[in-house]
Formats: structure tokens, C-alpha cells, sequence
């Protein structure tokens, strides 16, 4: 176990992407709280506590709530809040559907966005009954 | 000692800068001392009385050094709480408080932006989440989508529900010489307007406007003193809950719920003893929101309410009665213009949009995505 007076060696952030660049959404569980959190942080935000175990996520999620976005430019895409079984939420984008037709409620797989270039990889979602 | 007492201090001055297009090369600060000029002026005092100062703004963000400098005054006591668009409702209660300790006699607070002329995302940044930027969502419009799709899921409410609030918010507007819109608007227009974030239009978003505007606030004792009718503050209460609207526990239920509570049970007055709601609607979803958590209708009703109860001129219950950040003036931070428009409402000087015979009003802020609520309940000498 680590305390405050011992130096952070890698971020939150960083670990995060590490799992995502191994091909998983990961998440940080306090063992103090007995529950996951998101956004990944330093600390438990429910206890303070710093014992915190990242576990891997099966990946499967509800669709909590969502939006559309049709940019000037470009193609519409979709912005979407997913609740993981885990018990944590994020925000994300749900793909594989039209961004129009993403409906509340909707069991969704996540998939790794591999961004090109310097950009690092995030996690988006697809309908759990999709052609893969 | 016992802070926040119920009508300890009172708003004895009130003003609004230039709004809407503002001429060009005008500051922020330009705009503040204006409104602060304004509004002493309008309390029958002068800068040299003013010993406490309460401002913030992203532009400039070291906000009561500008006021400062610019009109050459040294105020023993300064506050730049900063919660987005509710700081002025807690920076009254901050007031009240400093008043009551002896920290200062007259504050004012102020605010200011140029949004338009400057342009919007200059003034007001964002800042980046790495766990939501690489999404793209449009933000703040974004994040009310969400909590409006959320909305909609749960209680059915409707589009043609969220564009009743943006009719009625229009409706008040064209009876307020200062607002920005001046024509009339249709549940259809705002339906077919241009879509910002589904199922949000431009139409169910606020203006991008310049303005500020500033109010004098002083003891009761020493408002009674002054020329103006003196709006008592009764009670308020303030609630944070996340900055980003990923780490939004309920995108259904805002911490007005929790604010307005604490506000309500200080003026000891409930929902239905208030003759004037004004909220802050940066989007239509919001009236919704706050109507609900403020208590004027039970969660999830708020859709059928703005339909049916009504809340223009004509309706039932009076809410953003100078056309509000939808058609009136939305220069950012838009929560001390509420203040503006509740103190007019108790004084009765609000010509055809006056509401008749107001002795109590809420006025109820929102800061960043739902993030930060604060409500102050205000009311005339015969709430005392």
C-alpha cells in the first residue's frame, strides 16, 4: 500500500491507455468502497482511500443516455453516456448504428478505437446484437 | 453567530451594462464599470461608498482587480468565488455573510462579458477532458442533450415540450424593450431550427450575447436609508456536483434540488408562496429541470407543466419573466441578470411584463453542465 508521501510513478491517464493499448477497457475498483469508479484517479472518490486494483472490464454496457452532432463539415456522429456492468459510467460514442438511431437502453460490446498518428486510443461501443 | 438571517441584508441598487451587440472595442471592464456606475447610481451611492467588491468573470479573470483599477476605488473586502453562470447567487450569499461579520457595508457585484463581439470561444476556453474530448461532443449544448435524451427516456417529455419553454421565454422577451429577440416564435420554428445536439436546436439554446450588469447589496438597517424600495434577501442555498457531465450522478435530478431546499427552509417559504421564478435556462431543458427540482411540479412532470400550467405572459406560473438567456441576453455567466430581473419584479418597475402584485421571487443559477446550482429566494418589506 502507498501513501501520499510516496511519488505517483504513472498516471491515472496513463494506465488507462496502457490497457486500452493491450485491447482493454480498464477501470480502477477500490477494495476500500467495494465498487468501481470513473474517471480513473488517484484516489477512491467515495472513501478517500488509495487502495485501488485496476480490473480489466468484460466490456459490456446499457446506453444511459445520447446525442447527435451534425458538424458543418463532415458526418454526423454520436456522443452517448454507457453505464459498464462494472458499475461505472463514461462517456463514449456508440458506432456500428446510425448516430440518429442510438436508443436509451440499448446493450452495447466496447471496441478500441485505434486514433492514427500521436492520438491516443479510446474506448467506443457497438449494439451487442450488431454484425460485428 | 448565526449567518445568512433571513432579511439581514437587502439589494438597494440594480443595473444592467450595455447589452446585446455593444459598440465596438468596448471591454469587459468597460461593460462592468458601466453596470456598477449603473447601479450605485441607481441606489443613490457613489464608488467611494463601496467597501467590498464580489465579481467574476473569464474575461478578465482576475476580476475585482480590474473593477478595482479602473474605477480607482480600494474596497476592505473582495470575493471572486467562481462557479460558472450561479457565482452571483452564492457570491449574495458570500455578501450577506461578509455584511453581517463587519467584513464590509456596501458590496456590489459585477459582472461583464463581450462573448459576442469577441467571440466565444476566445472568452471562454474549454478546458480538455481526455475522457470526453476525443468524443467531440459539442459543449455546454452536449451535455444538456444528454440530460434532455435522459428526460425524454424517463418521463416521455417531448420536443414540442422543450420548445414550449423557448415560445414562452420569446413571448416575455417581446415585452421587454431590452431584449435581444423582437419577433415572435413558433413551436414549429424552434422544431425546424438548426440542430446544435440532438434533440437540442439552436432554438433550445441560449444566446450568445454581450452584457453585464452589477447589484449594490448593503445591511437592512442601512437600506432603509436609501431611495430605493430595498429587496430583502430571505434565503439561499448552493449545491456542486461534478464538472464534467460524465461524473453527473442523475442527469434527471440537478442539485437545485438540493439548493432550493436549503433556500426554501431559510425563507421559510415553499414553492407555492413564490409570485416570480426566474432560472436559468442556457437551454431549454433546464427550465424543466429546475421547475422540478425547485418544487413547482414533481420530477418528471416538468415537460407537461410548461405545456399545460403554462409559464409565458399568459400562463400560470410567471418564469423568466425579461425573456430570459434564450431571448433576452445571454452574455456567459448569465445568473446576475436574474438577480436584475427579480429585484425590477419586487420594485414593480417592469412596465407590461410586470407581474402584478410580486412579493416573493426566486431566482435560481446554474454553473458549467449542471454542475453548480445556487438559489436565493428574495422578497419585499411585507415578506419580512
Amino acid at each position: 500500500m502507498s501513501g501520499w508521501a510516496e511519488r505517483a510513478t504513472i498516471s491515472p491517464l496513463e494506465t488507462f491507455r496502457e490497457h486500452l493499448r493491450r485491447g482493454e477497457l480498464a477501470f480502477p475498483y477500490s477494495l476500500e468502497a467495494q465498487r468501481a469508479f470513473f474517471f480513473p484517479r488517484l484516489a477512491c472518490p467515495y472513501t478517500g482511500s488509495e487502495r485501488i486494483e485496476w480490473r480489466v472490464s468484460r466490456g459490456l454496457g446499457t446506453v444511459y443516455a445520447t446525442t447527435w452532432i451534425r458538424p458543418r463539415e463532415g458526418d454526423a456522429y454520436n456522443v452517448a453516456l454507457v453505464d459498464v456492468d462494472e458499475g461505472f459510467r463514461l462517456m463514449t460514442r456508440i458506432e456500428g448504428v446510425a448516430p440518429e438511431s442510438v436508443a436509451i437502453g440499448t446493450r452495447v460490446r466496447v471496441r478500441i478505437h485505434e486514433a492514427p498518428g500521436e492520438e491516443a486510443p479510446y474506448p467506443v461501443f457497438v449494439p451487442l446484437d450488431s454484425a460485428k | 453567530m448565526t449567518t445568512n438571517r433571513r432579511g439581514s441584508v437587502a439589494i438597494v441598487g440594480a443595473a444592467e451594462s450595455d447589452l446585446g451587440a455593444v459598440a465596438a472595442g468596448l471591454s469587459p471592464t468597460d461593460l462592468m464599470a458601466q453596470a456598477v456606475l449603473r447601479a450605485l447610481r441607481d441606489a443613490g451611492l457613489s464608488p467611494h461608498d463601496v467597501d467590498g467588491l464580489f465579481a467574476c468573470a473569464s474575461q478578465p479573470r482576475m476580476t475585482t482587480m480590474a473593477i478595482c483599477e479602473y474605477l480607482r476605488i480600494d474596497p476592505r473586502h473582495h470575493d471572486v468565488t467562481y462557479m460558472g453562470g450561479s457565482s452571483f447567487m452564492t457570491q449574495l450569499a458570500h455578501a450577506q455573510a461578509a455584511i453581517e461579520a463587519g467584513l464590509c457595508e456596501v458590496a456590489v457585484i459585477a459582472y461583464a462579458s463581450t462573448q459576442r463581439s469577441s467571440g466565444r470561444n476566445l472568452v471562454s476556453p474549454r478546458e480538455p477532458n481526455p475522457y470526453e474530448t476525443p468524443y467531440r461532443p459539442v459543449l455546454p449544448a452536449s451535455a444538456y442533450a444528454l440530460a434532455a435524451s435522459r428526460h425524454m427516456h424517463q418521463y416521455g417529455t417531448t420536443r414540442e415540450q422543450l420548445a414550449a419553454v423557448a415560445v414562452a421565454a420569446r413571448e416575455w422577451a417581446l415585452l421587454n424593450p431590452a431584449a435581444w429577440e423582437k419577433q415572435p416564435l413558433t413551436i414549429e420554428e424552434v422544431l425546424a431550427a438548426r440542430m446544435v445536439s440532438y434533440p437540442l436546436t439552436v432554438r433550445d439554446a441560449c444566446l450568445v450575447t454581450d452584457g453585464g450588469g452589477a447589484i449594490v447589496v448593503t445591511s437592512a438597517s442601512r437600506a432603509r436609508s436609501l431611495r430605493r424600495e430595498p429587496v430583502y434577501l430571505l434565503g439561499s442555498g448552493e449545491h456542486l456536483s461534478h464538472v464534467s457531465i460524465s461524473s453527473m450522478p442523475d442527469l434527471t435530478v440537478t442539485g437545485a434540488a438540493r439548493s432550493g431546499g436549503i433556500a426554501y427552509r431559510k425563507a421559510g417559504l415553499s414553492p407555492s408562496e413564490i409570485d416570480v421564478v426566474e432560472v436559468y435556462d442556457a437551454f431549454t431543458i433546464c427550465t424543466i429541470l429546475f421547475l422540478e427540482d425547485l418544487g413547482f411540479c414533481p420530477k418528471g412532470e416538468g415537460g407537461r407543466f410548461v405545456v399545460e400550467r403554462g409559464i409565458g405572459p399568459k400562463g400560470g406560473l410567471p418564469v423568466n419573466t425579461n425573456g430570459g438567456g434564450l431571448s433576452y441576453c445571454h452574455p456567459g455567466q448569465y445568473g446576475l441578470l436574474l438577480l436584475i430581473e427579480a429585484t425590477r419584479q419586487l420594485r414593480g418597475e417592469c412596465g407590461e411584463r410586470q407581474v402584478a402584485g410580486a412579493e416573493t421571487a426566486i431566482a435560481h443559477g446554474n454553473g458549467g453542465v449542471l454542475s453548480s446550482q445556487s438559489t436565493v429566494i428574495l422578497g419585499t418589506a411585507a415578506t419580512l
